[in-house]
């Protein structure tokens, strides 16, 4: 099986060597910081999680959006999502590697990270985060790669495979549950301090992660002769929808809440994000590009005979993946520290250096990602030849 | 004795498994976090005062920093992205935020504000940290292992006050003279103000309360019957945020 990932064609090798440079770029790169330390990033003493920690969150809940292709599939039998299931499976797969590596590349200390299992802290989130992390990526390797073994043998997927599905069922929303609570916690930030930010986690990972599933699976249709079928990329399609709505209607009912009461606590945190504020405007027009192309993208699915359009279809799904990555990585994790508790604004900026570790991580992950696929294409084109 | 390879190995995984349980028995059965004290700390509850009307930080004095930094080896980076401190003073209303008073008295309004770590009877710091390299004392002292720490960063975004610093980068070509009494820190840990819990173990007062020439720092046991007691239960004092639960130990007299 697995060494179908040293055969393929022009464009795969092309794929693998364009992400093999971008992965040594983000290596060379962390290397400087490894040597000098954080202070090659934008963080700052006001600012002290940034881009980093804005992806950890973002990947989160891509991984934990496979079990809106698990729950059809397992719970309600839909057999159309039979063919994208596996992508799904290993989509998490990646997505949890992803968002460990960017925890990892955060650290001031990177090589003590074993005192988060040497020394268990249960009162502390992040503990609890890198342990259901850790169990969720155990039972998405388990289950995608038993899928596919079956897939190869062409014998039925053994009978223990659905309750673990189930499991894994429950475990996709922990642990976006348990991320959110990493923030939720914090008295000391206002910004952060909403029983509502679970929920939106939650809808805004089955927007973002569908969608990337989509764009991933059109891919792969296009140039890797993969058959998702149309029928089952209409009903992600509605899911991304659905969660999309559900996303932008949380999104205002924070809004009410904060500038209806006046409270000034939580307020200050969102005119920053939103307006400005003290002549400061550095995420505002991240943030009103997040909201257009949410509110594009959501014209754009509603409308049936746009959605049935793969074109259109993609342009919508592009659309969504990056206005959530807006709204829930920096426009997230950046006006939580701003303004600092003492009413101080200092602005954040990512580094060109950061910038680079990020998208060698983002490119693992991609890495990973194509590899884990590839097998699945030659074993499926394998059963059809 | 005839042993076939599936016996045997189940009989392997077994004295593996009694060879962990003996670590995880102890992990599950570990007292809570508070260590106990022994000496001139046991029993009591430690607080710092800080007398605004006696402080003369508003007239440009910064004694108690100037020790409390030399004495700590906090290096001076200078910028204040990568910033390092432990005791600072700041104005009025960036102490005070949530005093929505309308209208403050201006000569208080002026005034400037020494902050430190507050020392929290319940801080959101050590709750958080997912190594327990921040711990609470049973005297009150919040604590820093320097060794421990993994720089997650977590407690800076606990902490309500700001009292928390990041080494950004090595400290060492930072600190002009490097004294012996403190360890100088790594990159890539947090640190803070640690109410000078090793002078205190030597039996002397903070750095800061020694160098304050106007009596405006006053630190030392909260206990009914105490000087500190006496002082806070008579005269008005604010403490920051103590909204949020935290309980914080600097009093400030008005």
């Amino acid at each position: 099986m697995i060494e179908n990932i040293f055969r393929g064609g022009k464009k795969y090798w092309l794929l693998v060597s364009g992400l093999l440079v971008l992965m040594a770029a983000g290596m060379a790169a962390y290397l400087e910081q490894w040597n000098t330390g954080l202070a090659v990033t934008g963080l700052s003493r006001d600012v002290s999680w940034g881009l980093y920690i804005a992806n950890f969150t973002f990947f989160v809940g891509v991984a934990a959006s496979a079990v809106m292709i698990v729950i059809p599939y397992y719970l309600h039998n839909s057999k159309e999502f039979r063919r994208i299931l596996i992508l799904g499976e290993f989509m998490a797969v990646a997505a949890c590697l992803v968002a460990i590596t960017f925890i990892l590349v955060d650290l001031g200390q990177p090589s003590r990270v074993l005192n988060i299992i040497l020394y268990p802290s249960p009162g502390s989130i992040i503990f609890w985060d890198v342990v259901v992390l850790s169990i969720y990526l155990l039972l998405n390797i388990v289950l995608g790669w038993v899928a596919l073994d079956a897939e190869y043998k062409e014998v039925a997927p053994p009978a223990w495979l659905k309750p673990v599905a189930i499991v894994s069922v429950v475990w996709a929303i922990s642990i976006h549950t348990v991320t959110a609570f990493i923030y939720a916690g914090l008295a000391a930030r206002a910004f952060w301090l909403t029983a509502l930010l679970a929920p939106r986690f939650l809808a805004s990972a089955f927007a973002s992660g569908p969608a990337l599933l989509i764009l991933i699976a059109l891919a792969m249709k296009k140039w890797g002769g993969f058959e998702p079928g149309d029928q089952s990329l209409d009903k992600v399609a509605k899911i991304v929808t659905y969660a999309i709505i559900i996303t932008v209607f949380f999104l205002l009912l924070e809004i009410f809440t904060v500038f209806y009461s006046q409270e000034p606590g939580a307020m200050s945190h969102f005119q920053y994000l939103l307006f400005g504020l003290d002549n400061h405007y550095g995420l505002v027009p991240w943030i009103w590009t997040s909201i257009l192309l949410a509110c594009a993208a959501i014209i754009l699915l509603v409308i049936p005979s746009m959605r049935k359009n793969q074109l259109i279809l993609a342009l919508a799904c592009a659309a969504v993946f990056i206005s959530i990555w807006i709204d829930k990585g920096l426009g997230l994790i950046v006006p939580g520290f701003i303004p600092t508790p003492l009413g101080d604004i200092t602005e954040y900026t990512p580094t060109a250096l950061e910038t680079l570790i990020t998208m060698g991580v983002w490119a693992t992950g991609g890495l990973i990602l194509a590899l884990l696929l590839k097998v699945v294409l030659a074993i499926r084109q394998g059963q059809r030849g | 004795m005839n042993i076939d390879r599936r016996s045997f190995l189940k009989l392997a995984a077994l004295g593996l498994l009694a060879v962990a349980a003996k670590p995880a028995f102890d992990l599950i059965s570990r007292p809570s976090a508070a260590r106990a004290l022994e000496g001139p700390f046991a029993g009591k509850r430690l607080a710092m005062v800080v007398d605004l009307n006696a402080c003369t930080a508003g007239d440009g004095c910064v004694d108690c920093i100037a020790a409390c930094h030399s004495v700590h080896n906090v290096p001076d980076i200078g910028n204040t992205k990568e910033e390092i401190k432990w005791l600072w003073e700041v104005d009025y209303k960036r102490a005070f935020p949530d005093q929505e008073n309308g209208f403050v008295s201006e000569p208080l309004l002026d005034s400037r504000v020494l902050v430190l770590c507050n020392h929290c009877d319940n801080p959101p710091c050590v709750k958080v940290c997912p190594t327990q390299a921040t711990w609470k004392r049973e005297d009150g002292i919040v604590m820093m292992d320097y060794h421990r720490c993994i720089g997650c960063r977590y407690c800076m975004a606990a902490c309500p006050y700001g009292s928390r610093s990041f080494n950004w980068r090595d400290p060492r070509p930072y600190i002009d003279i490097i004294q012996q009494g403190y360890p100088t820190r790594t990159r890539g840990v947090v640190e803070k103000c640690n109410f000078c819990e090793e002078r205190l173990s030597d039996g002397l007062q903070p750095a800061c309360v020694e160098a304050c020439s106007s009596g405006a720092l006053k630190f030392g046991d909260l206990k009914p019957g105490t000087e500190l007691y006496d002082l806070i239960s008579s005269q008005f004092n604010l403490r920051r945020k103590a909204e949020l639960g935290t309980r914080p130990q600097v009093y400030y007299l008005l």
